[in-house]
């Protein structure tokens, strides 16, 4: 064996010879130019979807529940299908903002600000389902401890409770999260945009922010806070999510291993998403050289090992279910295979268990196209899987006398088609008028960045003085 | 700039050209005794603080003022309302369970500390503030492009308006601007 060890750098994190000013264009000068017409056709058609789901929700809260296929045993069809599956996506978001950050793993500056904005959007897509679900919307706010004249208040013992806490936490922890990040960008645009009215606009929302390192330095400490806030959070909000479930007895759901089951799906099926928008933002806005295929590969890495956390998930439910010796559980196990959802249960597998072993290979990593398709398998199978825990567990549980078959109805198809309205109005919004990369966290990553950087130039050590960027090893303080 | 020059001088402005450049001269400002100082830059710089001697920041403490409030008003509300403004008997299960507050008292104490994070930056950093005399300066918009300045307040005890921008030029700045209010 060779005993001589040599320094391998990691390869840039941004390609392209890029200076602070060049990054400042690239990424700055996005919102500034004329709306692409692609743009308005993408708009549109959000809002044709938007509209269906205003229409749909609105005929729902006119007619009454009776419009979704729910059914009893089936009280949780797809509303709550829906809301777990966008809750999940929007987990992906939270862990490159926040664990990643704690990890000092770089290379989430290039997707952190565009995956927050999806977790925030994908959480408001999530909450809706729930609060229609009530029946009575009018009367929504009954959830939070609000003080009212029939001396009422919500009962603090029922998981839903928790969930209610939980996801109106993760959304406004998110949102915060989200701007502070946001505040020196939207300095970054108040001082280079030319219109007056947008320079008010980014201006207001810019805060007066300077750069000063005064403020840099409380500004580091909140964000550091919030991240290490942010953490417990998005793994807490996925296993309050899955607690809606696993507190109650019914066979399939009253389970230990739920809560880190929940929240490998989560994250498994949120960087599937953040993947499938991070390939079509790149092309579109030419933004190659941050989001590089480098990073496109670590995140499927993170998709493979939630993908297989998944799978072994589902071998130890089998094995529970036989270990527990429970005649129900071993019941409700053998119904999935066989009974009246398995082809619900072979799409999970297909997708959630097969489909992220294609991540070993490296060629699939850094193909895009193949990505691209294995991003889409992982957000349906993990549709699916909600769909087999929900629909399946419920419509045969304890007494077969009370078996019912659930099947959604047009109204239950079509408000789910329209949340991808809400979701995407909001989103292209967010590429329209806000920067989509988080600007001085890629400056600050940058070599030049750091003041070491310079050292060459004024000859204190080494040779390479052509400004070549090259990531040094940085122990020497 | 005639018009400006009737108005009172704020502070002198210098540039520099990049960031190890930024932090030496930070560095000689300090150390010459300066302390109404500040750098600007598009991103925060490394050992920038140790340089300019600033101390730790204290939004930590009032993260957990916010928390903690969180944390016992969580826990306060909902023994309250549980075993005194609405006891409800559940399958006899007794009235006060510390176990079933674990997930709402959580969830409250991030929510607040959350709020004490971006309440105690802004309030240290005494933003928002929308009227700042380093917005009179063209150049100064660089500051979050790809400019990195240093800027001494004319209130420092050490300040003099010709001084001053000696000391800055020959601290290697690039540019020197007196920035009026």
């Amino acid at each position: 064996m060779s005993k001589s060890y040599e320094f391998v750098p990691e390869p840039p994190l941004v390609q392209g010879n890029h200076t602070f000013g060049s990054i400042t264009a690239l990424i700055g000068g996005i919102p500034e130019k004329k709306t692409p017409k692609g743009w308005y056709l993408a708009f549109g058609m959000a809002n044709i979807l938007l509209l269906l789901l205003v229409s749909l929700l609105s005929y729902l809260v006119w007619e009454g529940l009776g419009v979704w296929g729910i059914n009893n045993p089936t009280g949780w069809g797809w509303a709550i299908i829906n809301f777990v599956w966008w809750v999940g996506i929007g987990h992906a978001g939270t862990l490159i903002s926040a664990i990643l950050y704690l990890f000092r793993q770089h290379w989430r500056t290039a997707i952190n600000r565009f995956a927050e904005a999806m977790t925030i959007f994908a959480v408001m897509c999530a909450g809706l389902f729930p609060a229609f679900h009530v029946g009575r919307i009018w009367v929504i706010y009954w959830v939070f401890p609000v003080p009212n004249q029939m001396g009422l208040w919500p009962n603090f013992s029922s998981p839903l409770l928790w969930d209610v806490f939980a996801v109106s936490t993760y959304f406004t922890v998110s949102l915060i999260f989200w701007y502070v990040g946001l505040i020196p960008d939207l300095a970054t645009l108040r001082d280079r945009v030319k219109s007056k009215t947008s320079k008010f606009v980014y201006g207001v929302f810019a805060l007066g922010w300077t750069g000063s390192n005064r403020h840099w330095s409380n500004y580091e400490k909140a964000y550091m806070i919030l991240a290490g806030l942010a953490t417990p959070l998005v793994l807490s909000v996925h296993t309050i999510v899955s607690f809606d479930m696993s507190v109650s007895n019914v066979p399939g759901w009253h389970s230990t291993i739920f809560p880190p089951y929940f929240v490998a799906g989560a994250i498994y099926s949120g960087f599937a998403m953040v993947a499938l928008l991070m390939i079509i933002a790149r092309k579109i806005y030419g933004l190659e050289d941050i989001m590089t295929v480098d990073i496109m590969e670590k995140m499927n890495i993170i998709m493979m090992i939630t993908g297989n956390m998944v799978a072994f998930s589902y071998l130890m439910e089998g094995f529970m279910s036989w270990y527990s010796g429970y005649i129900y559980e071993r019941g409700i196990f053998w119904l999935y295979i066989v009974g009246p959802y398995a082809w619900g249960f072979w799409i999970t597998m297909f997708c959630n268990v097969i489909n992220p072993q294609f991540m070993w290979f490296k060629k699939v990593r850094r193909n895009i196209t193949l990505t691209f398709m294995v991003a889409i398998f992982a957000n349906i199978g993990m549709w699916y899987e909600r769909f087999m825990i929900i629909a399946a567990s419920l419509s045969t549980d304890f007494m077969p006398s009370s078996w019912a078959y659930y099947s959604p109805t047009w109204v239950d198809y079509l408000t789910y088609v329209g949340t991808f309205g809400l979701f995407f109005t909001f989103f292209l919004l967010f590429l329209r008028f806000l920067p989509m990369v988080a600007i001085s966290e890629v400056k600050a990553g940058l070599p030049q960045a750091d003041p070491h950087y310079y050292e060459e130039d004024e000859g204190l050590e080494g040779s390479n003085g052509q400004g070549t960027i090259v990531i040094q090893p940085n122990e020497t303080a | 700039m005639e018009t400006k020059e009737k108005n009172k001088l704020h502070g002198i402005l210098a540039e520099f050209k990049n960031p190890a450049a930024l932090l030496h001269a930070a560095e000689t400002v300090n150390n010459a005794g300066y302390s109404k100082f500040d750098t600007f830059s598009p991103f925060p710089i490394h050992g920038m603080d140790e340089a300019m001697s600033l101390k730790k920041s204290k939004v930590g403490w009032i993260v957990l003022g916010f928390g903690l409030v969180g944390l016992f008003g969580a826990i306060t509300l909902m023994v309250w309302v549980m075993s005194s403004a609405m006891p409800v008997s559940i399958s006899a299960k007794p009235l006060v369970d510390p176990p079933i507050y674990v997930p709402i008292t959580f969830e409250l104490t991030v929510l607040l500390s959350s709020f004490g994070a971006v309440t105690g930056m802004l309030l240290l950093n005494g933003l928002p503030k929308p009227h700042n005399p380093l917005f009179n300066s063209e150049n100064f918009n660089r500051a979050t492009d790809d400019g990195f300045f240093l800027y001494i307040e004319s209130k420092d005890a050490l300040f003099s308006e010709d001084k001053t921008a000696d000391f800055l030029e020959e601290a290697k700045a690039l540019n020197i601007e007196k920035i009026y209010d």
